[in-house]
């Protein structure tokens, strides 16, 4: 057990890095939107856009905060914040290096840690449910259970993709998971699970081709079409966050995590993770969007009978082996 | 681990009286996945990690997530439904009255057995220890009750699930 103060600068540490990374995130995604389609993307504040974030973010300060009259005004405030809070919390049990001798960079370090993980993003859907519940619209309530419906959905297969993984690495703590893979990075030998959790983590954060919660063409905006200012600043930067811990679990799960030559493990790590955010976009920019039966329909007769058989194949080898 | 405890039991009693005098639904729902964690948080500090998070991922991240499901269909406006005349009269003071004998009643108990102050040591409660013992001591129990979930899946199938119908011309629903 590290100090008491040691924790708080790091937490406190840990959400500044993410609320950054989560600003040129969104920078990032304009800019490269911008390029797979042939425009120049934000480019005024300051030089190449860089200061777009600060821009955006003193906009979203300053807009009027509005509740709609019908709405239940303490869930209303409340669901927000449960979205923006389990995507920070999920990112304490993730290590970024491993540790060497009395310093650890991460936060917690439990035996349980990716069930905790698990656990602790299975929370962010009450961010959604709620808040398109709350503001008491037709679009917020559809889009809310649409949304709800989808990330429980994807969640089983991706749950059943990663036992493969639990399987390989004997261990659910993360720290035993990458240093499984000194040798062989998980994607070589789970091919199958690493796409399907691939797959799986664009349907949780919402993203393109999957972000059926917020096609605006049917549904306006989904569970946060009433929401203005800070609020829905939150909404967005939950989804972000998301997108960089899911982005980060699958660069331990799969990638190796910090393993890799030359370079600090750090520098892997953010490379692979960065790597994995960059595919976010390009498949976003990519793909159109699916239709919403389809995509229920493919979750569920699809991945997760493939997940399935991708863990009893896995479990076979391992006990035959 | 005494803060542990102090946390969870707060929580819990704060969302199970939440369920109770909640007049919304939706409120008693959140009232309930309070109680949830608050339950996992006591677990945490009896040293049964695995429970907490299974507590977590199966009730607070599962099964409440229904109940919002239909409760959010059900009462789409959030006006709670209208209270007439309770067709109990009284009911308030007599459960009252029982509550308070019942806590009188256990009140000596309490007191009488002062429970242990120090927290338990080992690892009995890990995710190693936890499931080589599901899956050696209590293989047999284990699989049946996988089996009898399996039995209640598939009758919420036959249940719930359309019968397949016959081809109806062109406009026939397609997919599911």
């Amino acid at each position: 057990m590290e100090a008491w103060w040691l924790l708080l600068v790091k937490s406190v540490g840990l959400v500044l890095l993410l609320f950054l990374i989560f600003a040129y995130l969104m920078l990032f995604e304009r800019k490269f939107l911008g390029f797979f389609q042939l425009r120049h993307g934000p480019n005024r504040t300051g030089p190449w856009g860089l200061l777009q974030p600060f821009a955006d973010a003193v906009k979203l300060v300053f807009k009027e905060d509005i509740i709609p009259a019908s709405a239940d005004r303490l869930i209303y405030r409340l669901a927000p914040m449960i979205s923006l809070f389990v995507a920070l919390a999920a990112y304490v049990v993730i290590p970024v290096a491993p540790s060497s001798g009395s310093f650890r960079w991460g936060i917690a370090d439990p035996n349980a840690g990716l069930l905790l993980l698990l656990a602790i993003l299975s929370l962010g859907v009450y961010g959604i449910a709620l808040g398109g519940w709350a503001s008491q619209g037709k679009y917020t309530l559809l889009g809310a259970l649409r949304s709800t419906a989808q990330a429980i959905s994807y969640e089983l297969a991706m749950a059943m993709s990663l036992v493969g993984v639990l399987i390989l690495a004997g261990s659910v703590r993360l720290d035993d998971i990458v240093a499984a893979q000194a040798r062989v990075p998980f994607i070589v030998l789970q091919p199958v699970g690493a796409l399907i959790f691939l797959i799986c983590i664009v349907a949780e954060t919402n993203r393109a081709p999957f972000d059926l919660p917020e096609g605006e063409t049917e549904l306006v905006g989904g569970y946060h079409t009433e929401y203005s200012g800070l609020r829905f600043a939150m909404y967005y930067m939950a989804e972000y966050i998301n997108m960089i811990v899911m982005a980060s679990l699958l660069t331990h799960l799969y990638l190796g995590g910090w393993h890799g030559p030359l370079l600090p493990p750090v520098v892997w790590f953010a490379l692979k993770v960065a790597a994995v955010l960059f595919l976010f976009i390009w498949l976003r920019a990519t793909l159109p969007r699916f239709r919403y039966d389809r995509l229920m329909s493919f979750g569920w007769k699809v991945l997760l009978p493939l997940a399935a058989l991708n863990l009893l194949v896995t479990a076979a080898v391992v006990v035959l082996a | 681990m005494v803060l542990f405890f102090l946390l969870g039991s707060l929580m819990a009693v704060a969302g199970a009286s939440g369920v109770v005098v909640a007049r919304k639904p939706v409120h008693g729902v959140i009232g309930m996945i309070l109680n949830f964690l608050g339950l996992a948080l006591l677990y945490v500090s009896l040293q049964a990690e695995f429970l907490a998070v299974v507590q977590i991922i199966v009730y607070a991240g599962a099964v409440m997530v229904l109940f919002l499901f239909v409760v959010a269909l059900l009462t789409a406006h959030a006006k709670p439904p209208a209270m007439g005349p309770s067709p109990l009269r009284g009911q308030g003071w007599r459960a009252g009255l029982v509550a308070v004998l019942l806590l009188t009643a256990l009140l000596p108990v309490g007191v009488v057995v002062p429970g242990r102050a120090e927290p338990w040591e080992g690892d009995f409660g890990g995710v190693v220890r936890f499931g080589q013992e599901l899956l050696t001591t209590h293989l047999l129990a284990f699989e049946a009750l996988a089996l009898v979930l399996m039995v209640a899946v598939i009758g919420v199938v036959i249940l719930v699930g359309r019968p397949p119908q016959r081809r109806r011309g062109a406009r026939g629903e397609g997919g599911s």
